[in-house]
C-alpha cells in the first residue's frame, strides 16, 4: 500500500463537492448507478446518482441487488460492466475509405475522446486496467485508439469494504487494497460517522483534494481503513490456488475436467465480455451499396465463437471443449509468457455472469486435485 | 456510370410465410433509392407489379415449402437464379408453420376449414434448403434489414456476408444490457440463439425468444438445465424451443427431449 502520510478524510456529504470539482475541470463522470436490476457503470452527474444503500449478492450465475441497512454509496462488490467499455469500446470505427473517381482516400478516426473521470474503481479493476495497458500499449505497436482514451482518464478508486460472493482478489494479489494506478483512492467508512478516507496517488489527485473541505486523517481513520480492508479480505467468496498454476494447466491439457465443463459451457461468450481484461476483437468492413464508401469497425469478439478461430477451410477450435480450454489456459497460463502477468484479477465476473454458473476456481481446483490421477492415467496409457 | 441494363437483377420470391421478411426490404427507407440504383428490381411483387423475365442474378426467397405446388416452384426458381439466398425463419427452418411437423395436419385442416377437402397441403413445412441448394441462409423472424442489405451488397460484389453465427449474448453485452438470466432469473434463449437482432428483448428486460434460430455450436442441453434451475417446467422448455425455428435441428431435438418428459 502507498504511504498514508498526508492522507485526508472528509464527510460523506462532501463527496459531491469532489465530483462537482471534477466536472468544473471539464471531466465527464462515469460511475456506478442502478439500472435494470444491477449496479452498472454509466455517466453520472453527481453523488445523488450513486447507489446509496444498495449492495449486490453474487453467486455462480446469479446476481441480485439487495438493500443495505446503511446508506453506503459504494457498499457493493462489482457489477456486470467493466471500465474497459470506456477504454476499449464494444464497437468503434477505426477508419473510413471513400472512393472518388479512381482514387481511394482513407481517413483514420482522430476524434479526441472526452476527458472521463472513473468514479469508484475497485482494486481488482485497477489491476485489470494495468493488464489492458500492457496488452494495448506494451510492445512495439501501441493501439492508438486505446492510448487516446487512456490518456484522457482520471481515476478515483474506492477500496472495497465488502467482498462479493464470487470475489477472489486476495488469491490474485490484486486487492482489496488499491496499490497504484489511481489519482485518488477513497475508502468509505460508514460506522462512527459516514466519511471517506482519501489518499492522493498523483499531483492532480492531490490538487483535487485540496479543492474540497477535508481534514488530516486521524489514527482512528487509518485503523478503521485497515480493519475494513482486513474484513473484506477475509470474506472472499472464492479462492484460487495460484501456486504453479501456469505449469499445472499446461501439464493437464487432456484432463477429463475439460470434457466435464464443456458439457455445461454454452460457448455464449458472456464470461469473456464481462471480463475486465479480455481484449479480443473482430474487424469488420461495412461498405455501402454503391461501394463508394466503406468503414472498418472493431467490435468485441470472443474466443468462444466459431468464427474467432476460423482459418482457411474451417474453425480451428470447433468443439466447445477446445474453446473453454483455450480461454482458461490463456487467461491463467499463456498470459504470463505473453504479457508478463496473469490475465485474471479475481473480480469474479466470469463466474457471476455465466448463465449456467461455471466457476473457473472450481475448474482449477478439480484439475489440481485430479492432476496426480490424470498423470497416472497417461503413464498407464503410455506403457 | 454503367448503363442501366448492366445492373444485376434482383428477384424476390414468396413461399409459405407472412411477407414480413420481404417487407424488411421495403423498410430500408433510407437505402431504398441506393438499392434501386445498384440493382434492377426485376421481380418483387410486393413492391411493383412489373415483372421481368428471368434468369436473375440474385433471388431472395422467403417462406417454407408446405405444398406440392411450391415444392415444384422452388425448383423453377432455383433454375433461373444465379445466386439464391433464403431469408427468414420460414425459409431457413420451416417457420412457425413447422409446428405441423410435430402433429397431424389432417386434424388441423378438419378443425380450421369448413371444407377441408379443398386443402391440398403437405404433412410438413420444410426449409428451402431441404429442396434445392441454397447459397446463403439469412436468419430471423423477421430478418434484420441491416443484415439483409449487407447480404445483398455482399453477393452483388462477390464478398462474404458480414453475418456472424455467434450468440445473441455478444450483442447483449456489446450494448451494455444486463443479463436477464443472471440478474432477474428470467429464462432466456440468448445463449443458444443466432445473433442478428441486436439483443432487442433482453435490452427490454425480456428473455430472448430465439427468433433467429440456433447459433453455431448451440449447447441447448445445458441451457435447458439452466432453465430448470430457474424453475421452468418441462412444458415451458419444450414450448420455448417450439416456436418460429421449431424445425431447426438443434431446437427440434431439444424440444423433443422436453416434450417427451
Amino acid at each position: 500500500m502507498a504511504p498514508t502520510a498526508g492522507a485526508r478524510a472528509f464527510n460523506a456529504g462532501e463527496l459531491d463537492a469532489l465530483l462537482q470539482a471534477l466536472r468544473a475541470e471539464g471531466w465527464t463522470l462515469a460511475g456506478p448507478r442502478i439500472r435494470d436490476g444491477a449496479i452498472v457503470y454509466d455517466e453520472i452527474g453527481g453523488a445523488a446518482e450513486l447507489p446509496a444503500g444498495w449492495t449486490d449478492e453474487q453467486a455462480p450465475g446469479r446476481y441480485r441487488l439487495r438493500e443495505r441497512d446503511d446508506r453506503a454509496l459504494f457498499g457493493y462488490a462489482v457489477g456486470p460492466h467493466a471500465w474497459k467499455k470506456y477504454l476499449f469500446p464494444p464497437s468503434e470505427r477505426l477508419w473510413t475509405a471513400v472512393r472518388s473517381g479512381r482514387d481511394v482516400g482513407v481517413s483514420e478516426e482522430q476524434a479526441e475522446p472526452p476527458p472521463l473521470a472513473f468514479i469508484g474503481v475497485r482494486a481488482c479493476e485497477l489491476a485489470a486496467i494495468a493488464v489492458q495497458d500492457r496488452v494495448f500499449l506494451g510492445g512495439e505497436r501501441a493501439d492508438a485508439s486505446y492510448r487516446r482514451r487512456r490518456e484522457n482518464v482520471l481515476i478515483v478508486a474506492v477500496q472495497c469494504g465488502e467482498a462479493g460472493g464470487n470475489c477472489f482478489c486476495v488469491s490474485m494479489g490484486t486487492g482489496p487494497a488499491a496499490a497504484s494506478g489511481y489519482d485518488i483512492a477513497l475508502t468509505e467508512l460508514v460506522s462512527g460517522g459516514h466519511r471517506f478516507h482519501a489518499r492522493a496517488g498523483s499531483e492532480r489527485g492531490a490538487r483535487l483534494l485540496s479543492r474540497i473541505e477535508t481534514r488530516a486523517a486521524t489514527g482512528d481513520d487509518e485503523e478503521a481503513v485497515r480493519a475494513l480492508l482486513a474484513r473484506a479480505g477475509g470474506r472472499m467468496g472464492r479462492t484460487l490456488d495460484t501456486r504453479g498454476l501456469p505449469q499445472l494447466l499446461q501439464a493437464n491439457l487432456e484432463h477429463r475436467r475439460w470434457d466435464e465443463v464443456a458439457g455445461r459451457c454454452l460457448a455464449c461468450s458472456n464470461c469473456t465480455l464481462a471480463c475486465p481484461t479480455c481484449f479480443c476483437s473482430a474487424q469488420e468492413d461495412v461498405p455501402d451499396l454503391a461501394h463508394a464508401r466503406s468503414e472498418r469497425w472493431r467490435r468485441w469478439d470472443s474466443c468462444f465463437t466459431g468464427d474467432f478461430s476460423y482459418l482457411h477451410g474451417g474453425s480451428v477450435r470447433a468443439s466447445i471443449r477446445s474453446r473453454y480450454r483455450q480461454w482458461l489456459t490463456h487467461k491463467l497460463s499463456a498470459w504470463h509468457e505473453q504479457f508478463g502477468s496473469c490475465g485474471c484479477v479475481g473480480c469474479g465476473r466470469c463466474i457471476t455472469w455465466c448463465p449456467v454458473g461455471i466457476d473457473l476456481t472450481e475448474d482449477v481446483a478439480a484439475i489440481r486435485s485430479g492432476a496426480g490421477a490424470a498423470q497416472q492415467e497417461r503413464r498407464e496409457q503410455d506403457t | 456510370m454503367k448503363p442501366a441494363r448492366a445492373r444485376p437483377s434482383l428477384a424476390v420470391f414468396k413461399f409459405a410465410s407472412c411477407d414480413g421478411c420481404q417487407l424488411s426490404l421495403l423498410d430500408c427507407e433510407d437505402e431504398l433509392l441506393a438499392l434501386a440504383g445498384a440493382v434492377e428490381i426485376a421481380n418483387f411483387l410486393e413492391a411493383s407489379s412489373r415483372v421481368l423475365a428471368g434468369p436473375y442474378d440474385l433471388a431472395l426467397v422467403e417462406g417454407s415449402i408446405t405444398t406440392e405446388h411450391d415444392a415444384r416452384r422452388i425448383r423453377e426458381v432455383r433454375a433461373q437464379s444465379r445466386t439464391l439466398v433464403t431469408i427468414g425463419a420460414c425459409a431457413t427452418a420451416g417457420g412457425i408453420q413447422a409446428l405441423r411437423n410435430f402433429a397431424d395436419v389432417k386434424e388441423f385442416t378438419s378443425i380450421v376449414y369448413a371444407r377441408p377437402e379443398y386443402i391440398s397441403t403437405l404433412a410438413t413445412s420444410t426449409p428451402i434448403s431441404a429442396h434445392v441448394p441454397v447459397d446463403f441462409e439469412l436468419r430471423g423472424c423477421p430478418v434484420d434489414k441491416g443484415q439483409l442489405l449487407d447480404v445483398i451488397t455482399a453477393f452483388l460484389r462477390g464478398r462474404a456476408p458480414g453475418v456472424r453465427a455467434h450468440s445473441v449474448c455478444l450483442e447483449c453485452k456489446r450494448r451494455g444490457a444486463v443479463c436477464v438470466m443472471v440478474a432477474r432469473g428470467t429464462p432466456c434463449l440468448g445463449p443458444v440463439t443466432h445473433a442478428g437482432c441486436g439483443a432487442i428483448c433482453p435490452a427490454y428486460d425480456r428473455g430472448c425468444y430465439g427468433c433467429f434460430g440456433p447459433k453455431e455450436s448451440p449447447n441447448t442441453t445445458s441451457l435447458a438445465s439452466g432453465w430448470k434451475a430457474l424453475g421452468a417446467s418441462e412444458a415451458a422448455i419444450a414450448r420455448a424451443f417450439r416456436t418460429y425455428n421449431a424445425g431447426a435441428e438443434a431446437f427440434r431435438k431439444e424440444g423433443d427431449v422436453h416434450e417427451r418428459r
